[in-house]
């Protein structure tokens, strides 16, 4: 992957209601980098995944990917382009074993392309993809029934749902929510190696330590709007961000 | 000290319920998972046979009840992707109009008019729904509800394919045997083909799309072309036994569309069990025939049928085929408790 731009978000804007959730939005994303993406609650970090993925339709401004127009396209048609999210609150397929969840997305016909067509038995390539985010496959992990998985793992199964599909940009929102420390930690490598195998990826987070240690570029938003946006260092410093965390009306 | 007694229940063992690969070890376990399924198809298939003894009254009504078992079987496929239908009578009644039409004005045989009208039923049914096929439970519902009834009166008004007249004298089926064993097999091919569709890959994402269709969606899938296909599959199940019961009664008319057709294969679907296939069949099986028995009672028919509806539903919310299920799977003995 070269440095071209992957994502392209120009002058977007979307309110519901009364409510501006973003406004006049605009960023550009290059290959390989790790945007990070934070906010205070309800500063429009989940609407921008919205409308980047599709879910959402902007009422203004464009969304272009690689060069190409994508915005208020079908969620499964730019996934299919390789726009592949993780969804904040996890709903896996309850009844079903946690590998068999895997087997939807080795049905689509992005996997089928990319994968020529025959690829063998879905249920081997689903039990692999979960051991590689962690599922211990000599406990019988994958085997067990999603509904009976703890939080974290389903977060996990979550992200594997995504790798399934190769993406080509990966937008996890809040990944780390709920995981406990040690799932983080053994979940950090995984992101560690896929950004450095060069997989563009924009992380929505709450855990701002793991995220400023892994990010390198990090854009806080806040009421829709963008406040900083560069290297972690500089965002972590800056007094926009702080007041928005922080708050500064109460002062004054 | 006064002994108490307790009921103990055990599951047999986990190897007669797993789904996956066993070893069977002997004749009894293979019975074990034989019988359930071979011990209603060889009565059904067998029923047909009996018709002597019974007499024509009640091979009639075997007839009707695999109809309504077709239309209950297909109103399941249609829930286990979360399309909850009210209108199971869009699809007899296409496909009941169908065959009537082809057979009146072109004169097409029923080996010919019956496949015909259970596909094209089916194309037709599907092209009404594609623009609804984004809306999702109640929304869904309350369309397909209204749809077969606008049908009626548009056939009323406009008084194509013989109004409020209907189409008659259209040709019978061959012979007795025709009549019996089409629409048991029929059933039967229903049944155990959807119930092995939604068990492939290819059903998970049908059943995927029921639990939760956003991350279907981000998974690259065209959920509505999902969605369309099982409306599809559903809507030739329904339409065959349109097709199927317009040659039977020689007649086709305004009460293809009726209200009966939708409700009552929803009715037996709750009773036997959502999402099991052999539930719905086994609701029709009750219903259809208790629905018979009771018109001994005349007028008060309707009440006893309520009410045992209602008994029912109360009694076994989980419906009768997973109640009789779970029972099959289960040892039950009394122990002494001190």
């Amino acid at each position: 992957m070269g440095n071209e731009t992957v994502l392209s978000i120009e002058r977007v804007g979307k309110r519901f209601g009364g409510v501006v959730a973003v406004e006049e939005l605009s960023f550009d994303l290059r290959g390989g980098e790790l945007l990070g993406v934070i906010g205070p609650n309800g500063s429009g970090k989940t609407t921008l995944v919205n409308l980047v993925t599709g879910f959402v339709r902007p009422d203004s401004g464009k969304v272009m990917y690689r060069g190409m127009d994508i915005t208020g396209k079908m969620p499964y048609k730019i996934a299919e382009l390789g726009i592949v999210r993780t969804f904040q609150m996890v709903k896996p397929f309850y009844r079903l074993p946690a590998f068999k969840n895997l087997i939807i997305p080795l049905y689509s016909p992005r996997v089928k392309k990319l994968r020529g067509g025959k690829y063998g038995d879905r249920d081997d390539v689903a039990i692999d993809l979960l051991e590689e985010v962690g599922f211990e496959r000599d406990s019988f992990v994958p085997y067990k029934m999603a509904s009976s998985l703890p939080h974290g793992y389903l977060k996990r199964l979550e992200l594997a749902r995504c790798l399934t599909l190769r993406p080509d940009l990966l937008i996890l929102d809040e990944l780390f929510s709920g995981m406990s420390m040690s799932e983080v930690a053994s979940t950090l490598p995984i992101i560690e190696r896929l950004n450095g195998e060069g997989l563009t990826i924009i992380m929505v987070e709450h855990r701002l330590r793991e995220l400023f240690r892994i990010a390198n570029r990090v854009m806080a938003l806040n009421f829709g709007r963008k406040i900083a946006d560069g290297p972690p260092g500089e965002v972590m410093e800056s007094e926009s961000v702080k007041a928005a965390y922080l708050g500064t009306e109460a002062e004054g | 000290m006064a002994v108490h007694y307790r009921k103990e229940r055990l599951d047999r063992g986990i190897k007669a319920r797993s789904e996956d690969i066993f070893a069977l070890s002997s004749y009894r376990e293979m019975l074990y998972l034989l019988l359930p399924r071979a011990l209603p198809v060889i009565a059904l298939l067998s029923l047909p046979v009996l018709k002597g003894i019974v007499g024509l009254y009640w091979e009639k009504v075997l007839v009707i009840t695999c109809a309504i078992a077709l239309l209950a079987v297909s109103w399941d496929l249609l829930a286990s992707i979360g399309l909850v239908c009210l209108g199971q009578a869009l699809f007899f009644g296409a496909g009941a109009y169908l065959a009537g039409f082809l057979n009146h004005s072109l004169g097409l045989p029923p080996f010919l008019t019956i496949p015909f009208g259970a596909l094209g039923g089916a194309v037709f049914s599907t092209l009404l729904l594609l623009p609804v096929l984004r809306l999702r439970g109640i929304y869904f519902a309350i369309v397909t509800l209204t749809l077969p009834l606008l049908l009626a009166r548009f056939i009323e008004t406009t008084k194509i394919l013989g109004g409020t007249e209907g189409l008659s004298a259209l040709s019978p089926l061959p012979n007795i045997w025709f009549e019996l064993y089409i629409p048991v097999l029929a059933l039967l091919v229903c049944l155990f083909g959807f119930r092995r569709l939604i068990n492939e890959d290819y059903g998970l994402v049908l059943q995927g799309i029921r639990d939760n269709d956003r991350a279907v969606m981000s998974s690259a899938i065209n959920i509505y072309r999902f969605k369309a296909q099982a409306v599809f599959m559903a809507g030739v199940a329904g339409a065959f036994a349109g097709a199927f019961m317009t040659h039977y009664y020689q007649f086709v008319g305004m009460p293809a569309f009726a209200l009966d057709y939708s409700v009552l294969p929803l009715t037996c679907a709750v009773l036997g069990g959502v999402g099991t296939f052999a539930g719905p069949t086994v609701g029709a099986f009750i219903l259809v025939p208790l629905s018979e028995v009771l018109r001994a009672f005349g007028t008060l028919r309707v009440v006893f049928y309520s009410a045992i509806l209602i008994i029912c539903i109360v009694g076994l919310p989980e419906g009768v085929f997973p109640f009789l299920q779970r029972k099959y799977h289960q040892f039950e003995r009394v122990v002494k408790v001190e």
